[in-house]
């Protein structure tokens, strides 16, 4: 199984890097961009079928390493 | 006093940081990220700076896990004195040992310069030498400085004296430099015995190099 994880800076936690980019946005001409947020995809190939227990064992991976709680939140999706 | 130096892959300050504490006359020892254990009979650890484990994932985040690390965790829950020095903050905050993280500079930019510090805080085993208010020149050398704490997290900080630094101008007035939560440099834990500071204060202990101010820093924990 494939397990797609993403993280990014908490809402209310300023993002320097979406700034930037979004400034450089707005630079170009691209009208219209309301916020730019930048987060990371950890793409993890599982052994296991299960996906309840990739599910879990994933976000046990996000609490202790992939991800820091203080300033990020984590999406996991799984697929087969 | 007898000063344990952590080396990580990375580390790059950890012979200024033993230069800097035999230049005060203590002793210090190197130990591999890999020992399971801390030198006996110290009296202080040091996370010095660099780059460990070429700040993949998150400054630190890796670092925290390695073996040497349990050993400190241990040793600071026991009451012994750590401190952490840029590279050595971030390892501390992603191991849970400090309080909040450490984000990419608002800028964006590596930001290497000398920087004004108002001391905050002396009640403790760091700051002690120095007064409050004080403006000390220290240099700084990072790009993921931006100290962040949420609201509940500072309010704590504040109620325990637990802010020991923060960056000012040369009249002592806070100074945004790497967009830190309230020009946050540096803070302590709640029973004060681990310290987390992103300037280098092993980098400023001779005239030549533009400022002894790191003298009576370090010179804090003799007491």
């Amino acid at each position: 199984m494939t397990a797609i994880v993403n993280v990014y800076l908490k809402e209310g936690v300023l993002d320097p890097q979406g700034k930037a980019a979004h400034h450089a946005l707005d630079s170009l001409g691209f009208e219209g961009v309301e916020d730019v947020r930048i987060g990371k995809q950890i793409v993890l190939q599982l052994s296991t079928d299960d996906k309840a227990k990739a599910e879990a064992e994933v976000k046990e991976m996000c609490e202790t390493l992939l991800a820091n709680t203080v300033i990020e939140d984590y999406s996991i999706e799984i697929r087969a | 006093m007898k000063v344990a130096v952590l080396r990580f892959p990375g580390t790059n300050c950890e012979f200024d940081t033993q230069y800097a504490f035999e230049k005060l006359g203590h002793s210090t020892e190197l130990v591999w990220h890999e020992d399971e254990s801390l030198p006996a009979n110290i009296d202080l650890v040091v996370v010095p700076g660099g780059f460990s484990y070429g700040d993949y994932l998150r400054s630190g985040s890796i670092a925290r896990f390695s073996p040497v690390m349990k050993a400190v965790s241990k040793y600071a829950n026991d009451g012994g004195k750590v401190l952490g020095i840029c590279n050595g903050f971030q390892i501390l905050t992603e191991a849970g040992l400090l309080p909040g993280a450490l984000k990419r500079n608002n800028n964006l930019h590596f930001i290497s310069k000398h920087q004004t510090l108002r001391v905050e805080n002396t009640d403790n085993a760091f700051l002690n030498q120095c007064t409050k208010g004080e403006i000390l020149n220290i240099p700084i050398a990072h790009a993921d400085g931006n100290y962040y704490i949420d609201d509940e997290g500072l309010k704590e900080l504040e109620a325990n004296n637990q802010v020991l630094l923060r960056y000012c101008d040369s009249e002592g007035n806070n100074t945004v430099v790497n967009g830190s939560v309230t020009s946050i440099a540096g803070v302590c834990n709640k029973d004060k015995n681990v310290f987390g500071l992103m300037p280098h204060p092993e980098r400023a202990l001779e005239d030549i190099l533009g400022s002894v101010d790191g003298v009576k820093m370090l010179k804090g924990f003799e007491s």
